[in-house]
């Protein structure tokens, strides 16, 4: 392998590499004929990130004939190579990666300004390929958003905050952070954001769902986004399967696929049913709410009982409590799609194991069975990503 | 029990997101007291917070363009809120530039006080968001805890040198200690001091100015009257209290004093022309 890469490239590739970081910690480097392929997989296989950049990216690309070669290495001494973005943007004219078969070592070479060199050679292991088998394509409900409008969505959400659950109707998305168990959510802040349909650059729904993923991902998406100022693609379908957001250009191409946790599973049998019922309402019409609704209806005078909260009254507690249907049933299991698991979970829903979240879902180990993973193309791709702890 | 109020003005909105942030970095926990024409954020001076006592109190005029509040009955028209203002204060600082802001109490899982922001977009509809902080209401019963507290009989009363000179002292010194000594007198003269086994530092400020307190002050024509102008009133502080004190301060306050009862407690107040902000701090031995 032997790729030149020059000018802002450089940025975009670094850029790259650093959202790659928010994934997992290894970089799978595959040169493939249609270009060079970085991936990355978190741990427990809920997450993957893919970045293609064809060979018109790079000013040279060269690639062996013959055998496939893959590698992966830790992505954190492939981000010491990139590690200040700023000087890089200054300094870096171009960006050489070399393979020396003889050594063993992939090998970056930084041409930087006044003739200033600088090598890093960075050892490998020899792996498998890595793919995910997603197809974003029969996804139900697709969105395309600048990366203005998802920066400034997540923004309303604490950095500490894992997980959010994405509802949509026909005229807006609603966005608010998910609350693992009942318990902690007396104490938490529930923050819930409706964006419009004109938003966004294209907004096609199909299916009246929610789904649930892990915000770390998104952002690191974003960072990368933000900086190439692409659009973002967002794809998904029903609670469970995978959510997939990516952004294209001309000579790149940038997926994550990011596991969702699946709906109750009650729910997850009438899917049907479930898929036609109204999302929820707009949580507060803004322009006239009445302030009756708001009214708290609790007892805290000097009633001898020290809980302060009464019973609350009917007519309040129906209009004050309808307003957020969803969050208040949506109570998702988490769960795994190994598929052993899937026919288990047709078979007998109680039995199953309730503290799995975020399975992989799109690594199956085995073909999936058509009836299950029937979304999934059949031909060629099922290269599946390999066990990690065997290869190390 | 019902409370909704609105801000539309960005500069009023972001003076009470300064507040509330300052209130934020001084407690995790407090009592936020609504009452038609105040809002108020208490601490009372209990020994779990170190026996620290806050009170703050906001003209509700100087913030909101609409306040609708009810409280428990006509008799006692108030609403006593426990929050965390730290979430408050996040909610407030994502919607800086909202169109408007709307605070209102609500049902939701639980009593929450709900911001929720129209955000400016491109497109025709507004953006809106809503975050809801839970709160615990607090009943009247236990109310008692969370009145005003008196004026100290302080021994002197003087005013603070600017607080970012003084945080930058006490800063420095609390590298050095646990514990600070803060002493003034009636001739304007404060000082700072830490005295360890190794090493005593003391940082003198000069010329501060004894506020004139009315009669109706406990100061009045009692003690000062009799007090020798150079004596000093001395009080020994957790530095952290006061380190906290002055690090949150995110509000440029008009006027800064200080009372001290010798030996006993520091009283600091911050006044600006719509809020002001106690904070005292027990002495120890």
């Amino acid at each position: 392998m032997d790729c030149v890469v020059t000018g802002g490239n450089v940025k975009v590739l670094a850029k790259a590499i650093h959202s790659l970081s928010r994934i997992g910690d290894e970089l799978y480097v595959e040169p493939q004929e249609d270009g060079l392929a970085l991936r990355s997989v978190n741990s427990s296989r809920s997450a993957y990130a893919c970045f293609l950049f064809a060979p018109l990216f790079f000013s040279r690309y060269h690639i062996p004939s013959g055998h496939a070669f893959h590698c992966k290495m830790a992505i954190k001494s492939v981000q010491a190579v990139f590690r200040s973005l700023a000087s890089l943007e200054k300094t870096v004219e171009k960006c050489h990666i070399k393979l020396d078969e003889q050594k063993n070592r992939l090998t970056f070479t930084l041409h930087c300004k006044h003739g200033l060199l600088k090598t890093h050679n960075l050892s490998f292991q020899d792996s498998e390929s890595l793919q995910a088998v997603f197809d974003k394509d029969s996804c139900a409900n697709i969105f395309i958003a600048q990366p203005r409008l998802l920066v400034d969505t997540v923004m309303h959400f604490p950095p500490s905050l894992e997980e959010v659950t994405v509802s949509v109707s026909d005229e807006r998305m609603w966005v608010r952070n998910h609350i693992d168990e009942e318990g902690e959510q007396s104490k938490a802040m529930l923050t819930e954001l409706c964006l419009a349909s004109d938003e966004f650059d294209h907004f096609a729904v199909q299916s009246h769902n929610s789904v649930t993923f892990c915000l770390k991902e998104l952002r690191g998406l974003l960072v990368f986004a933000e900086s190439t100022g692409l659009p973002i693609s967002m794809y998904f379908d029903e609670p469970g399967s995978p959510v997939v957001l990516s952004v294209t250009d001309s000579v790149l191409d940038g997926s994550f696929v990011l596991a969702t946790l699946s709906d109750d599973p009650s729910l997850h049998k009438n899917n049907s049913t479930r898929a036609r019922t109204p999302p929820p309402p707009p949580p507060d019409d803004f322009m006239n709410d009445d302030i009756d609704s708001y009214l708290i209806a609790m007892d805290t005078s000097i009633a001898p009982n020290p809980s302060a909260t009464g019973p609350p009254t009917p007519p309040l507690a129906n209009s004050t409590c309808s307003k957020q249907p969803v969050a208040a049933n949506h109570r998702t299991r988490l769960h795994s799609e190994e598929e052993e698991e899937e026919e288990e979970d047709e078979a007998s829903d109680s039995d199953r194991p309730p503290n799995k979240k975020f399975c992989s879902l799109f690594f199956g180990s085995v073909l999936p069975p058509t009836s299950q993973m029937s979304t999934q193309p059949m031909t060629g791709q099922e290269v599946l990503a390999s066990d990690s702890e065997d290869d190390t | 029990m019902k409370f909704r109020g609105k801000i539309i003005d960005i500069a009023c909105l972001n003076h009470f997101t300064r507040v509330i942030t300052t209130i934020s970095k001084l407690t995790k926990m407090c009592v936020l007291r609504l009452t038609p024409d105040n809002l108020f954020f208490v601490l009372s001076g209990k020994v779990a917070n170190g026996g620290v006592s806050m009170w703050c109190e906001l003209s509700q005029a100087n913030f909101f363009d609409e306040y609708q509040m009810e409280g428990v009955s006509s008799e006692d028209n108030e609403i006593c809120l426990e929050v965390t203002p730290e979430n408050l204060s996040r909610a407030l600082k994502t919607v800086q530039s909202a169109k408007s802001v709307k605070v209102k109490l609500t049902k939701k899982h639980c009593p929450c006080l709900t911001i929720a922001a129209e955000l400016p977009t491109l497109s025709s509809v507004s953006r809106v968001v809503t975050h809801d902080v839970p709160v615990d209401v607090i009943p009247r019963r236990l109310w008692h805890e969370f009145k005003e507290p008196s004026m100290p009989d302080f021994d002197v009363s003087i005013y603070l040198p600017p607080l970012k000179i003084m945080k930058n002292v006490v800063d420095r010194m609390k590298n050095l200690s646990n514990f600070l000594v803060i002493e003034a007198n009636l001739n304007g003269e404060m000082n700072l001091k830490i005295e360890t086994d190794l090493v005593s530092v003391t940082t003198h400020f000069k010329d501060l100015g004894n506020p004139p307190w009315g009669d109706d002050a406990s100061q009045g024509g009692g003690p000062s009257q009799s007090r020798d102008p150079e004596a000093m009133a001395e009080a020994k502080v957790d530095i952290r209290k006061l380190q906290q004190f002055l690090m949150g301060q995110q509000v440029n306050p008009s006027k800064a004093m200080c009372n001290i009862v010798h030996q006993r407690v520091v009283h600091l107040i911050l006044l600006h022309e719509d809020v002001s902000l106690q904070y005292f701090i027990p002495a120890v031995a």
